[in-house]
């Protein structure tokens, strides 16, 4: 008896060193590029670790029993009458209650975190004059609160393409430019039908809807090109609607708003 | 509702056919019914799984260059609405639970015979009324989750067709769902009680009450959408004032319920074959009833979570996020209690138990995404991308359809009176378990490195991978063709299984296989223990 718990601990404990190797090891991610990368990717390797240890203990056990429990040629008659257990399946109950309750608060807490549960309410109003409703993207938070009144861009979304516009300089660019570091934050309507604003190295998504403008706010973290990928099936063409951001230091990023701001500004 | 328990009465019996042709009749019997579910599902499977090979051939190549997209988009919207409405709901539902739930509650028909036969003869029709529609303009392309505007601005032949048979379709599903809760409530042979019903009563209760609650809902909101569409009202039309992100809430009230209407039956199928096979009573009955009911009312209240990027308030998506993860509480519990159920036992290594245990395995990987994925933060970065793509394959391929194959090998014995060859069996379950994990298993990758779903087109970086996944299409092509054989010479030439080659316990077991038409050829039996294995020492013969 003694003998069977060691190598039930034995396993169990391997089955956790496996499931922590692979969790630390193993990226399945893209680059980070965004203040929500690294906290999304947290996330990801706490649920990875969990959910490992949960599937190879639970394929391990199946495969034991079919090996270990076979019908053997010479046996007859069944296995034993075993009904249930009642401690056991209370404690089967409990355990994952208390884990998917802790995955659930941990997982608030990155979203909050990421600043999902922040009201959106700034800044867009002096865009817009009537006092529209608008509804919640992901409203991060960023150390440089300031620098958000320079760069709330519009972005309009058609089938098959994004635009963005610049509303400080009065211009439309194809290509999304924003400084590195500073809060970005874009107010997005779709012209046709539902479109989405995805950008995998900083592991945000909000979808563009038609009569609904929704507001997404992000921090880039690293200079480069990223694409913009729409994520909502939109139209023949949905896998080629494609854009690109491209993150650029802060010199660069004014050099290139100057040389397209439109100087006269006539509202 | 006593027409259908004495036999002296069974309707018009002398001018139904006899043998095959049966099937081809509008036959009042369960049986036959049930058989009939099962090969008109099992023949839009093959038009289904021929779609999903030409999605997998234009996804070998980063470039769109297999089919136009527009047809690439029909052909996915096909293929989705194929699996889900007249493959997966009306197998696991019509087919299993029309042959099984009258012998189960010991009735010897279902409770309202011609209904049921309406039921099933509205699928061929509106099925070959969907494929047919690719015919007039192309067929629908906005998915099968036909999100407005995309839905009113596609050519409207094929969007109004598409939302003409999934009324039929929510029609049958509907009239089955009233006709299996009036089955188990009222046709229960004197004696037998609720809780001494086999697991898959239960579970076609608890499907069948997420049937009725939630069907109602699309078919108000499909129909609602074809006003849009025809008549130019403005329910989900924005520039008419409408709200598309209603119309997102209307539909996955419904349609978050129908991913429980396709793997509650399935879970119900599995409790019926592991005992059997491991030679041990189903491991905490009471527990498993207890969370098939939590799984149901958690279903009714998880919609939102299809939403998350769609601009939901924030309380919204914490709510949702928590009750989304606690479905894995009642789910995690039914597979704890299965993997109980092996153990110790004496299992019989064979083709059911082998698609039962790849069910497990499969179905634990695919909760477990479901449980990240139910994680807002989590859930904006790979929603609506093949990591979603790979999740619930992983649970209606990966869970209900082995289950479906595992339940084949485990009642054809029933239906035929022979056995299917074993050999052939594990050739088939181990063709479909490689290549189903080599198609969805990379997807998750490809998802979360920004691979969106729905495309023809993709970067050349995903190429390798994607091409992985086509090969492991290509090898689930395959699996179908040793399965194919095994049935049509199993069925002529096949070993002769007695009444009950696995000395099984449940009601439908204790007649004679094939099975006479009414059931039993005297009284119904009283099976007041369907799990009591190990009790006594069954006869051997």
């Amino acid at each position: 008896m003694l003998n069977k718990n060691i190598y039930l601990i034995l396993i169990i404990s391997l089955v956790f060193a496996i499931s922590f190797w692979i969790g630390f090891n193993v990226n399945l991610l893209p680059a980070e590029a965004s203040i929500n990368a690294p906290i999304y990717d947290e996330l990801f390797k706490i649920l990875f670790i969990i959910g490992l240890i949960i599937f190879i203990g639970m394929t391990i056990a199946v495969i034991y029993s079919l090996f270990k429990f076979r019908k053997r040629n010479d046996q007859i008659g069944d296995g034993i009458a075993l009904e249930g257990n009642l401690s056991l399946e209370i404690v089967w109950t409990i355990i994952p209650s208390i884990i998917v309750l802790l995955i659930g608060l941990y997982s608030y807490n990155i979203y909050d975190r990421m600043g999902g549960m922040k009201e959106l309410n700034h800044n867009h109003e002096m865009m817009s004059s009537n006092t529209e409703k608008i509804w919640a993207g992901i409203s991060q938070t960023s150390d440089n609160e300031m620098a958000i009144n320079n760069l709330p861009i519009e972005v309009s979304a058609m089938q098959f393409a994004f635009l963005f516009n610049y509303p400080k300089g009065n211009f439309i660019s194809g290509e999304l430019h924003v400084p590195v570091d500073q809060k970005v934050s874009i107010k997005m309507e779709s012209k046709d039908v539902i479109h989405a604003f995805w950008v995998p190295e900083f592991r945000i998504k909000q979808d563009i809807i038609p009569g609904q403008p929704t507001i997404l706010n992000f921090t880039p973290t690293k200079v480069g090109k990223y694409p913009i990928i729409c994520a909502e099936l939109c139209g023949p063409y949905h896998g080629g609607m494609r854009a690109s951001i491209i993150v650029e230091e802060e010199s660069d990023y004014n050099e290139w708003f100057n040389k397209n701001k439109k100087s006269e500004v006539n509202l | 509702m006593t027409i259908s328990i004495d036999p002296q009465k069974t309707n018009n019996e002398s001018l139904q056919p006899k043998g095959w042709l049966r099937y081809f009749s509008f036959s009042l019997d369960h049986k036959v019914i049930g058989i009939q579910y099962l090969i008109c599902g099992f023949l839009f499977y093959l038009i289904g799984g021929t779609l999903a090979s030409a999605i997998r051939i234009e996804l070998a190549s980063p470039m769109s260059d297999f089919m136009p997209r527009d047809v690439y988009n029909q052909v996915l919207t096909l293929h989705g609405t194929i699996m889900i409405f007249l493959w997966i709901v009306p197998v696991v539902n019509g087919a299993f639970g029309n042959y099984l739930v009258p012998f189960y509650v010991g009735a010897r028909d279902m409770a309202f015979p011609r209904l049921n036969a309406v039921a099933f003869w509205l699928i061929p029709p509106s099925g070959l009324m969907l494929v047919a529609s690719y015919f007039v303009e192309g067929a629908a392309q906005a998915g099968w989750t036909a999100y407005p505007p995309l839905s009113i601005t596609t050519p409207q032949s094929g969007q109004i067709i598409w939302i003409l048979s999934v009324l039929l379709l929510g029609g049958s599903s509907i009239f089955g769902g009233i006709n299996f809760i009036a089955t188990i409530i009222k046709l229960r042979r004197p004696g037998l009680k609720l809780m001494q019903l086999p697991m898959y009563c239960w579970a076609m209760l608890g499907t069948s009450l997420l049937v009725v609650l939630s069907t109602p809902v699309l078919a108000g909101t499909l129909i609602l959408l074809s006003f849009d569409i025809i008549a130019n009202t403005g329910f989900f039309n924005p520039v008419l004032g409408g709200n598309v992100v209603v119309y997102q809430h209307l539909f996955w009230f419904y349609s978050h319920p129908a991913v429980y209407i396709m793997v509650l039956p399935a879970f119900g199928l599995v409790s019926e074959i592991l005992p059997v096979h491991s030679r041990k009573p189903l491991f905490g009955y009471t527990t498993m009833v207890f969370s098939i009911m939590g799984i149901v009312v958690l279903g009714l209240v998880v919609w939102a979570h299809h939403m998350f990027t769609s601009g939901t308030p924030p309380w919204m998506r914490l709510f949702f996020t928590i009750a989304t993860a606690f479905i894995a509480v009642p789910t995690g519990i039914k597979f704890f209690n299965w993997v109980a159920t092996l153990w110790g036992g004496k299992i019989s290594i064979n083709s059911a138990i082998l698609f039962s245990c790849g069910f497990i395995i499969n179905f634990v990987f695919g909760g477990i995404t479901g449980v990240a994925l139910a994680q807002v933060p989590f859930d904006i970065h790979v929603h609506d991308t093949y990591f979603v793509v790979a999740h619930f394959h992983y649970i209606v391929y990966g869970g209900t359809v082995f289950i479906i194959f595992s339940s084949i090998y485990h009642w054809f014995p029933k239906v035929t009176g022979k056995l299917l060859n074993e050999k052939l069996g594990i050739l088939h379950f181990i063709i479909t378990f490689i290549g189903f994990n080599l198609c969805f298993a990379p997807q998750h990758w490809l998802g979360l490195n920004g691979m969106p779903r729905r495309v023809a087109e993709y970067d050349p970086q995903f190429q390798f991978v994607n091409q992985i996944s086509s090969l492991g299409a290509l090898l689930m092509a395959i699996s179908t063709i040793p399965f194919l054989i095994n049935v049509f010479l199993s069925a002529r030439n096949g070993k002769d299984a007695g009444d009950n080659p696995w000395n099984a316990l449940t009601p439908e077991w204790l007649t004679s296989s094939p099975p006479p038409v009414e059931n039993w050829e005297g009284e119904a039996p009283l099976v007041e223990e369907p799990y009591g294995y190990g009790k006594e020492i069954p006869e051997q013969n």
